[in-house]
């Protein structure tokens, strides 16, 4: 029944599906969206990681993409910025689709991985300059980005340092201002604030939320810590074991669950239990598609 | 400056910041040159071979050039463990830029290791006897240096962390030394050995140098080369064919 309900719709302008009891709609093409994703399924051999996925993202917003170790975040990610392919599924990020136009996707978004991935052995600028080459922005124009986000981050007078001597909290901020380098229409933050202590953590999000601010940029990012979902997302989605369970601000999901916090609400959606099967499983998985 | 430019620079600075780095590439071929060339000297000249420290110089070039060049190959590794990989990955430039670059950087490093090896040997008593034959055995220089460092992003594409690391230089790199004539002469060896040298790429380098520099005109000098300048090319192709494939 359902299915048939999808197809009858897909052609139209928008698809109705259902999931655990909910009717969600996306906007089939939407101008307003920045991002679509459409039934998404992967699997690492056995293990279905992603389960028909769907949700939009609306341009110029800030969406937290939440759920417990190893729901499916990283996955997500993955294939939205074109490092991995999905077994079926539509994704689109500004119109264009990350496994057919890649090159044109990859110049759309910017992304702060978990993990740092600046080149240690060079300076601040030398770092961020490399990134601008990378994605063709003329000498001057990167000139004048560079200082203006280092100035933004607050590095600006350490820029000749080599990036091996930065704190962590220095080398994330610098990651995120080479995310932003290219003018990309969405930024993609991996866990941006993980590791960090409380200053640093509340800085990073006044740049965030003056880059969204300034330049429309779309924030896309995950986290665990549940109070900057509710403090600075416009829109949140929880994903647990590959399905995405609900969708909707932060005062819609506590009022859902009539809970006080996001995460109150966040743990009554997604259950009290601790998900290190699912985790270590998956990380197995990816050890070995290392090793092929 | 474009993508296969700044990969390019990039190996070069960080090459010649890490002082680590730097003396390392230096020492090892400097006590081959010195512990060989001043002890195994009296012996070959004895046995009415020569002189032996002439004979060696461009063998330690060529193991200059190797172990740099090889290492730069290798160096995906670490880029890969410090998550710069990644940065290059999601970057709107193709895999084959990335190859190219990085592996010409490296080759431009051990090229340049090696000529101020070269420099350094000539303060110790080398003489080259053909000037004019020089830049061919420079062109020789890059050519091994491209071959290896190329060879280098290949074994590294296949790699998934630093424990073979050790295995590739103990069972590859070493044998690919002691097996090219750096260290002595190929003809009176076995064999076996001379079998073994002729599918070695490092022995056409090798003796490609030392007949250049030495002015000795064996007239094979430019059969290795158009030998080696292919290996070169073939190298290349098959490292940005398995960097290419290769999973973050």
């Amino acid at each position: 029944m359902y299915f048939l309900y999808q197809k009858q719709f897909k052609y139209i302008d928008c698809i109705l599906f259902r999931q655990n009891n909910l009717i969600f709609k996306v906007d089939k093409m939407n101008k307003e969206n920045i991002i679509e994703v459409n039934e998404l399924n992967k699997s690492y051999g056995k293990l279905q990681v992603l389960k028909d996925v769907n949700f939009s993202v609306k341009k110029k917003s800030i969406f937290a993409f939440l759920g417990p170790n190893g729901a499916g975040k990283s996955t997500t990610i993955k294939i939205l910025t074109t490092i991995l392919q999905p077994d079926t599924g539509k994704v689109l990020i500004n119109g264009n689709n990350p496994l057919k136009d890649s090159d044109k996707v990859r110049k759309d978004f910017g992304i702060v991985f978990q993990d740092p991935s600046v080149d240690e052995e060079l300076t601040a600028y030398e770092n961020l300059d490399m990134h601008g080459i990378f994605y063709r922005v003329p000498k001057n124009e990167r000139k004048k980005r560079i200082e203006e986000l280092m100035k933004i981050v607050e590095l600006w007078d350490r820029k000749d340092e080599l990036v091996k001597n930065f704190s962590g909290g220095m080398k994330r901020r610098l990651e995120i201002a080479r995310g932003l380098l290219h003018y990309p229409k969405v930024l993609f933050l991996d866990e941006p604030t993980v590791g960090l202590d409380p200053q640093t953590r509340n800085h990073i999000w006044d740049y965030i939320k003056k880059v969204n601010k300034r330049e429309g940029t779309t924030i896309f990012f995950t986290t665990h810590y549940m109070d900057e979902a509710e403090k600075y997302a416009d829109s949140i989605a929880i994903i647990d074991h590959g399905k995405i369970i609900d969708i909707g601000t932060s005062k819609e999901l506590i009022k859902k669950t009539k809970t006080k916090t996001l995460e109150e609400a966040f743990i009554k959606i997604t259950g009290y239990s601790i998900r290190d099967e699912e985790a270590s499983t998956l990380d197995r998985m990816r050890m070995m598609r290392r090793r092929h | 400056m474009n993508t296969i430019g700044i990969l390019w620079l990039r190996q070069i600075k960080r090459h010649y910041r890490s002082k680590a780095r730097l003396i390392g590439s230096f020492s090892m071929p400097l006590l081959f040159l010195l512990a060989f060339g001043f002890g195994f000297g009296s012996i070959y000249a004895q046995a009415g071979q020569g002189d032996y420290f002439q004979f060696l110089v461009p063998g330690i070039i060529s193991m200059t050039i190797l172990f740099t060049s090889v290492m730069s190959g290798i160096e995906i590794i670490w880029d890969r463990q410090f998550g710069f990989l990644k940065e290059t990955l999601v970057a709107p430039v193709s895999r084959l830029e990335i190859m190219i670059g990085r592996t010409l950087g490296g080759a431009t490093v051990a090229f340049a290791q090696g000529f101020l090896f070269l420099i350094l040997s000539l303060f110790f008593g080398f003489r080259i006897i053909s000037w004019t034959m020089l830049p061919i055995a420079l062109l020789f220089m890059l050519l091994i240096a491209i071959f290896f460092a190329a060879l280098g992003t290949a074994i590294a594409s296949l790699l998934d962390d630093m424990q073979g690391f050790q295995l590739i230089m103990n069972f590859l790199i070493m044998p690919i030394f002691f097996l090219s004539g750096a260290m002595f002469p190929i003809d009176t060896a076995p064999k076996a050995i001379q079998i073994i040298s002729k599918f070695n790429p490092l022995s056409y380098g090798v003796s490609g140098i030392r007949n250049s520099l030495l002015g000795v005109s064996q007239g094979n000098i430019w059969f290795n080369l158009i030998i080696l300048f292919i290996l070169a090319i073939v190298m290349l192709v098959i490292g940005s064919k398995l960097f290419s494939k290769m999973q973050v």
